[in-house]
């Protein structure tokens, strides 16, 4: 801590301190500004999307993907081109040829499909609309699946929907976590064992079959927003095990400290000496702990979603997006649809640098 | 020695008995009572069923009773074989599932072959190389290892070995020895198609042993005793292996009864996207049918592998760490 005066640092907060070693790690850095570019990107979904998502048309599909034309011979003037599909009487395919004549202009902050903005303001506008567009016409920049919906607008809705599942789903786990992890170290003994023994058990067990069985068995005619949520439990109630033993293993250690003792000395209470004094002190370990479960919970939804079993359409998640790009025969004919992977991989890895960033500055002590 | 094995064979017996529980829920979860479901499925194929025999089946799965009883009697019926007939294909659910349970775990051991195979030596030559160019091209198949779940893996080198060699990749047999009754031919079929679907399998496992593996090194190789060692004169080779790699194999060792059951779930995703036989696509194809006596078996036949196949890998460990042999805990 060279650039920082000893003054400074002797008299900085534990937060401070931990973000001041978090800046250090570079590539953590750089995540977490991803991540954050991401979550907004998840919040503006609808308005970044250029169509409805879940609109279809057989007349657009497999488009492959259209790049935007940003200049033409009047300068800065954003156009996509016209397109024309034609079926091919040999083999009953339409083949799409792009007609570089007929510009379609593009408008900024124009009226689309009508979404809620926050999920509670009703709105029409849009990133990104088309002027003049005739049927079959559109923004299709990362090309459109068999049914003829934009992949883009799609893959900005999924995003809202993976992301958040992975942090309600954490959440859930975080809570069990914390609450089964303390009990444990708190009482101690039999309910220690208990509890230490049950989470080996599900530590041994293999987790995607049952979550495949428990999955399989949500009624058919739950509402998006059921399964939605019974999946979510579903994934935590197998996770929150490393939590628990984060937790456990800190409350321990914490428990020997000699500020605990003399917390204890003076007369605090024990629900002060854990809120007050050992829970900021380990904080940041189970928000390092937590950023690296976050990744485990979207590989988990995105899994099931893409085995058919977890979210069901309309729903739309980069499992279910996935799930079109399943065989071969799909990817030799629309290898675009393998884009949705992009994201998925690129996310998990930002979460894993961050949460390896956070783990390291967690201990500004040390 | 005598009490880690105990305290594991208990832990493993523990295990099973709440597989079996899940399993259970999982067959008794979907609405109405399953004779309902079976008598509805044989009549719209045609054959009829008499009440009396209705009943016999209600009085032969206990239904109606409370459900620790139709437990008991399911769990009794399983302990002698019998783990009900599948509804889909009307066959015993012993004989549908065949040969794939075998490929299931055939499957699995080799992905912890390779897992071991490959995380082992990378692990020592990147810690004792660190920093080098290696370290960091390891290091960073690693982070593509743990970022990329292992179906989208095979999803993407099916996709590339279709666009650049023309070939399929999917399956564990060739196309005319896939029906074909066993034989040295078929084993050997078996033997050449296993390497790629094990590598896919085992590569999120083994960047995780690799990471592990090079930071534990890393700790024993900065000891005082490597430096004895050296200062004795000792090979460079034998003052690394003999001591500091079995030194930092120990919590290497001990993640491995965590990395079986995590193989285990990852054959069922990778095994659809590869359209391999073994028991994922049957497991999937059951939930969705809700064919559940034969996926509530599938459920538990994993449980059971897996937890046998834990302790097989405990014993090994302890095998490799006297430190473990001799804990009296």
């Amino acid at each position: 801590m060279a650039q920082i005066d000893s003054e400074k640092y002797a008299v900085a907060t534990q937060l401070q301190l931990t973000w001041w070693r978090f800046r250090r790690h570079k590539l953590a850095m750089i995540s977490l500004v991803l991540l954050v570019l991401v979550y907004l990107l998840a919040i503006f979904a609808d308005f970044l999307a250029t169509q409805d998502p879940h609109a279809t048309d057989a007349r657009t599909s497999y488009i492959a993907p259209q790049p935007i034309q940003w200049f033409d011979d009047n300068g800065f003037n954003p156009h996509v081109y016209g397109i024309k599909g034609v079926r091919d009487m040999k083999t009953f395919k339409l083949v799409y040829t792009v007609d570089p004549n007929r510009k379609v202009y593009i408008d900024f902050f124009g009226q689309g499909y009508e979404y809620n903005l926050f999920g509670l303001i009703p709105t029409k506008v849009h990133l990104m609309t088309l002027r003049n567009a005739e049927r079959g016409d559109g923004i299709y920049i990362l090309g459109t699946d068999l049914l003829g919906r934009d992949l883009w607008s799609r893959l900005m809705v999924a995003t809202r929907v993976s992301l958040t599942i992975g942090l309600v789903g954490v959440s859930i786990s975080l809570f069990l976590g914390v609450l089964l992890g303390g009990i444990s170290a708190v009482y101690g003994g039999i309910v220690d064992t208990m509890i230490q023994r049950t989470i080996e058990v599900i530590r041994s067990m293999p987790t995607i079959p049952l979550w495949l069985g428990l999955a399989a068995a949500l009624p058919n005619n739950w509402s998006v927003l059921q399964v939605y949520f019974a999946i979510t439990i579903i994934i935590s109630l197998l996770a929150w095990t490393d939590l628990a033993r984060v937790v456990r293993g800190k409350f321990l250690a914490l428990k020997e400290e000699d500020f605990v003792m003399a917390a204890e000395l003076a007369g605090a209470s024990q629900g002060r000496i854990i809120f007050r004094h050992m829970l900021p002190s380990f904080a940041s370990h189970i928000i390092a702990a937590v950023s690296l479960a976050l990744p485990a919970m979207i590989i988990s939804e995105t899994s099931l979603s893409f085995l058919g079993l977890g979210l069901r359409p309309p729903a739309i998640s980069w499992g279910i997006l996935l799930q079109d790009a399943q065989n071969i025969q799909t990817l030799a004919l629309a290898p675009w649809l393998l884009i949705s992977a992009i994201p998925v991989v690129v996310v998990i890895l930002a979460f894993n640098f961050l949460g390896d960033g956070l783990r390291d500055a967690a201990d500004p002590y040390g | 020695m005598i009490a880690f094995m105990t305290r594991r064979l208990l832990l493993g017996v523990m295990t099973i008995w709440l597989i079996s529980i899940l399993s259970f829920i999982i067959i008794q979860l979907p609405p109405g009572d399953f004779v309902d479901a079976y008598i509805a499925q044989l009549s719209s194929s045609g054959s009829q069923v008499s009440a009396a025999e209705a009943e016999n089946l209600r009085q032969l799965y206990g239904l109606g009773e409370p459900f620790y009883v139709q437990y008991g009697k399911w769990l009794a019926r399983i302990v002698t074989g019998d783990f009900g007939e599948s509804m889909e294909w009307r066959r015993p659910v012993t004989e549908v599932i065949g040969d794939r349970i075998w490929l299931t775990l055939l499957l699995s051991f080799a992905a912890l072959l390779v897992t071991w195979g490959l995380a082992l030596p990378i692990g020592i030559f990147s810690a004792v190389r660190q920093y080098s160019f290696a370290d960091y091209a390891f290091t960073l198949v690693g982070f593509i290892g743990i970022a990329v779940p292992n179906f989208l893996l095979a999803l993407v080198i099916m996709y590339f070995a279709f666009v650049w060699f023309g070939a399929s990749v999917g399956g564990l047999f060739s196309a005319e020895m896939a029906l074909a009754p066993w034989s040295a031919a078929k084993v050997w079929d078996l033997i050449k198609h296993l390497p790629l679907p094990a590598l896919i399998l085992a590569l999120g496992g083994t960047a995780q042993l690799i990471r592990i593996m090079r930071a534990n090194l890393l700790d024993e190789l900065r000891r005082p005793y490597v430096v004895t060692a050296r200062a004795k004169g000792l090979s460079e080779a034998r003052a690394i292996i003999k001591y500091p790699v079995r030194a930092a194999l120990n919590p290497f060792a001990s993640n491995i009864a965590y990395l079986f059951p995590y193989l285990v779930s990852g054959s069922i995703i990778v095994s659809i996207v590869l359209g391999l036989p073994t028991v994922g696509p049957l497991l999937v194809k059951a939930l969705v049918a809700q064919d559940m006596f034969l996926a509530g078996t599938i459920v538990l036949l994993l449980g059971v592998m897996t937890v046998v196949g834990t302790f097989i890998s405990d014993l090994v460990l302890m095998w490799v760490d006297p430190r473990i042999r001799h804990q009296m805990d």
